[in-house]
């Protein structure tokens, strides 16, 4: 081949790149010498601060390629991977980039074979630092440096430690991104700054030239422990895209320990909150007796009260429902039998529904006041209150299987629907249970106790209306 | 009660933004702010800028203007009848603090959903309003995504569009039962109809900017959805028909599932215990399937078991192939990409390798070693030039030969 008049058969070359990450240098050279004929083999790539004395005596004038020597075949593909494999700390990756060219001038196609060690090789390697540069763009983080000087204004500067030599290939991404701010990207391995109009580089910096903090980090890591679900701890996720290496950078990162340590305690009580949806139903209207007044699932139970049980047989077709125990009831201890309880016994009687074949029971099953010097005042209770309660009721329902609930009053309401409702829209018709009883909704009696003249005559005469379509509804049912 | 602080606040409602499961910032039109006044840009991929211990990507900054709501549904932590403390931002405040942390690199953008406080569309001006100071006086360039309201009227909706890169409308439930169960002042038409009226205005805008060089851009990254999984009976064939139906509808980007958590505070309602987190893991694996291993939702249906639900041991491509037995072992020198697609444990990168290096040489076993992750569970499947799985594939055990191994668990795992 003309090309061996150039070489001298057996020289060794060695080639000293200028800079770690010089593709446009290597590519110069990996040229010259695929067109002189030089055998990967026979080269030896020195990149600054490499172990170039090992090759001391090889030759390091360049051989002249031949004047007709073919031109170098690279596919695109090559290039586009050889550019960022070049970045890699790899020290080999000069040398098995050369020998891909090589191969590629006899095998142009040899990229496509994914199953080809080198190809292999090349690929890692272009993934690694592409990795490292999307880990850049993500894990930098800007300090706030504020300036006496009013001209200069604020200056972001950030201090990041790339595993590759990425750093002078990623300045366009933040120049992109962070075009109208001044600031600066510091490395072991050189710096970054960029003035709102032009980039400099700058000498390899140090951790401490760099600002140690920014009050912003602050509000930072509350959005960070904030935003974390203690429910659905992953770590293996988190570590597999954010590794420990990464971690002394990131102002938020201190607090993971914490947050892992902390998420059963906050998962716990996240759960406790809600707990009773995890007990097990008692299954006799005793047991219910018995739970309820240990119940202090709500601060109802804290007050100092007693727990009332509802009342009737337990294969009531009825179930007639009421808000919770007064003061009397409270302290006798029976649903239904203070002043509410003896109106709405006139009006049952009145339609003719035998109280006693009934199964009367509350939605909230304690008592809820306010002191008022020897008083105790009614409160209604708040509706997170009565859908805590909700469980009860739905055990006594359970037990009794009524084929048609009564429920008296908007909390009475809730307790069955789990909504709040508006009584005048749904009562005088029945709403379908899930578990195929029906829901018939109207007003408390002690409502018409609260009323006066023409206004309690039209709701009484309302109330026994309901009473008596519910007595008819019940004929069908039975 | 003295005046919150904004880092109150943002606890509050940085918290009360969690159980939204989408932080994706990708896929947008490319934008950078290069001759700008401001800051920002997107480059196509998204970029996570943090992990939390959950393995979730941080992307964006994701917060509620308010947990204020006056709705009631039953799974929602910010529900009317919740007792979760309250706090509320002024829209200067969210854009201050949005920029404060796009300035330091932490976040690609903002993620901006609200409680509804005094009706929708006040509401929806309010998330508008965030966007348009981002956009208009400082010149923002980042990611924006909004999550729009329903109930708001369509004018505001649009406008909505036209700042942000995304815009989304969760389904919330995948049934409508459920939905009007649970989540009572939701209709699941109006939801419809606005993600219908969403992506005509997407198709709108895409045909106005071939014709018209500066048409304004409308939403670029499309719309998603989320749905609850585990708050209902629904079952993984409900989830992924419905899933498919509105893929195919309203023409979105993704589908978001979230697995119901517990949460504080939880309605009285919800007598659930919550699903196992891998049940939102192998749905996500079936959306994966239909969105790139050109499976056909009646495929991701055939793979589940008797009850409705994939199978939670073993993945659902795994699942489907080890019911159509007869469909392999594939040939990996001969077989079409798409039969190479169903072969459990060959993903869409492994094929695109074995596609181009088998015109090089007829592969061997070990040379679909070094193209694919695991070799032992590929190689029931496939057949090489010097391998065939004679007796492989009518082992009745097959299952539990390739399902992962059952871990013992930590007695105080989370």
């Amino acid at each position: 081949m003309t090309a061996l008049q150039h070489v001298k058969l057996g020289t060794y070359y060695v080639v000293h790149l200028p800079e770690a990450d010089d593709f446009d240098f290597w590519r110069e050279r990996a040229r010259a010498l695929v067109q002189c004929d030089v055998p990967p083999d026979r080269i030896a790539w020195v990149e600054p601060g490499g172990s170039g004395d090992l090759f001391a005596h090889g030759e390091r004038r360049m051989p002249v390629p031949p004047m007709d020597a073919k031109p170098v075949r690279a596919n695109r593909r090559f290039v586009s991977l050889a550019r960022n494999a070049i970045l890699h700390s790899d020290p080999e990756r000069f040398a098995l980039l050369y020998r891909l060219l090589w191969r590629l001038q006899s095998s142009p196609r040899m990229m496509e074979d994914k199953a080809d060690p080198d190809v292999r090789r090349v690929e890692e390697l272009d993934k690694n630092v592409r990795r490292d540069s999307h880990k850049m763009h993500a894990f930098v983080r800007f300090r706030l440096v504020e300036s006496e000087d009013e001209e200069v204004g604020e200056h972001y500067v950030a201090w990041f430690e790339p595993e590759h030599h990425i750093l002078r290939a990623n300045a366009g991404f933040f120049m992109r991104r962070f075009s109208n701010m001044r600031w600066s990207i510091l490395t072991p391995r050189g710096s970054l700054h960029w003035d709102g109009e032009t980039m400099s580089e700058g000498p390899p910096a140090e951790r401490h030239d760099a600002p140690g903090g920014d009050p912003m980090e602050d509000l930072w890591r509350t959005y960070y422990a904030s935003i974390f679900n203690p429910a659905r701890l992953k770590i293996g996720a988190m570590l597999k895209e954010m590794p420990k290496k990464y971690w002394k950078n990131m102002p938020e990162a201190s607090l993971i320990p914490e947050l892992v340590a902390g998420a059963q305690g906050r998962e716990a009580k996240m759960v406790e909150k809600g707990a009773l949806e995890f007990e097990e139903r008692p299954d006799t209207l005793a047991a219910i007796d018995k739970a309820i007044h240990a119940c202090r699932k709500c601060p109802i139970g804290s007050l100092d009260n007693h727990a009332v049980m509802g009342e009737g047989p337990q294969d009531a077709a009825l179930m007639i429902v009421g808000e919770q125990p007064g003061d009397q009831e409270d302290q006798i201890g029976r649903p239904f039998v203070g002043p509410a309880g003896q109106l709405l016994d006139v009006h049952l009687e009145k339609v003719g529904i035998d109280r006693r074949a009934a199964y009367v029971t509350n939605a909230v099953k304690h008592f809820k006041y306010v002191q008022r010097g020897k008083r105790r005042l009614h409160q209604n209770p708040g509706a997170k209150e009565i859908d805590t309660c909700r469980w009860w009721i739905e055990s006594e329902r359970a037990i009794v299987k009524p084929k048609l609930v009564l429920a008296m009053g908007a909390s009475a309401a809730r307790g069955l629907l789990g909504k709040t409702v508006s009584i005048s829209k749904v009562r005088g018709a029945p709403i379908p249970l899930e578990d195929g009883s029906e829901l018939w909704v109207t007003a408390h009696p002690s409502y018409l106790l609260r009323l006066e003249g023409p206004a309690r005559e039209e709701q009484a005469r309302l109330f026994d209306a309901d009473l008596a379509a519910v007595k008819t509804r019940l004929e069908e049912l039975a | 009660m003295a005046a919150q602080t904004i880092l109150q606040k943002l606890e509050i409602l940085a918290d009360a933004a969690k159980y939204d499961a989408s932080c994706a910032s990708s896929g947008t039109a490319k934008k950078n702010s290069l001759g700008g006044k401001g800051i920002g840009s997107t480059e196509g991929m998204g970029i996570c800028h943090a992990y939390a211990p959950d393995g979730r990507c941080i992307s964006l900054l994701k917060i509620l203007l308010t947990n204020h709501c006056v709705f009631d549904c039953h799974y929602c932590v910010n529900r009317k009848s919740s007792n979760v403390a309250r706090a509320r931002f002024t829209p200067q405040e969210v854009v201050d603090l949005t920029l404060a942390f796009y300035r330091r690199n932490y976040i690609e953008g903002l993620f901006l959903s609200s409680g509804i406080v005094k009706n929708s569309n006040h509401t929806m001006e309010q998330i508008v309003e965030v966007a348009r100071i981002l956009r208009e006086e400082h010149d923002f360039r980042g990611y924006i995504h909004l999550k729009t309201i329903p109930e708001a009227d369509a004018e505001i909706v649009h406008q909505a569009g036209l700042y942000a890169d995304r815009v989304s409308i969760n389904v919330e439930l995948p049934t409508d039962s459920g939905l009007t169960r649970l989540a009572p002042d939701k209709d699941a038409r109006q939801i419809e109809g606005a993600m219908g009226k969403v992506k005509s205005d997407l198709v709108e805008a895409k045909d106005a900017r071939k014709r018209f060089k500066h048409a304004p851009r409308f939403a670029p990254a499309g719309q998603s959805t989320q749905m609850i999984v585990g708050a209902d009976a629904a079952t993984d064939a409900d989830i992924v028909g419905k899933a498919s139906r509105l893929y195919d509808n309203f023409r979105l980007r993704r589908v978001y599932y979230s697995a119901f958590s517990p949460i504080p505070d939880a309605s009285a309602v919800l007598p659930l215990k919550r699903p196992p987190l891998i049940r939102e893991h192998r749905l996500y694996q079936s959306d994966w399937l239909m969105r790139f291993y050109g499976y056909k939702p009646s495929d991701v249906m055939q793979a589940t078991e008797a009850d409705g639900n994939l199978p939670l041991d073993i993945d659902p491509k795994l699942a489907w192939a080890l019911k159509f037995r007869e469909a392999f072992p594939v040939d990996v020198n001969r077989a079409s990409k798409e039969q190479l697609l169903r072969v459990p444990g060959l993903g869409v990168k492994a094929v695109g390798k074995i596609l181009a290096s088998r015109r090089h040489r007829a592969l061997r076993l070990d040379d679909v070693a070094l193209l694919t992750q695991s070799i032992t569970k590929v190689r029931p499947f496939i057949c090489t030039v010097d391998w065939r799985p004679i007796t492989l594939t009518d082992r009745a055990d097959l299952r539990s030969l390739l399902a992962p191994k059952a871990e013992q668990l930590e007695l105080f795992a989370a």
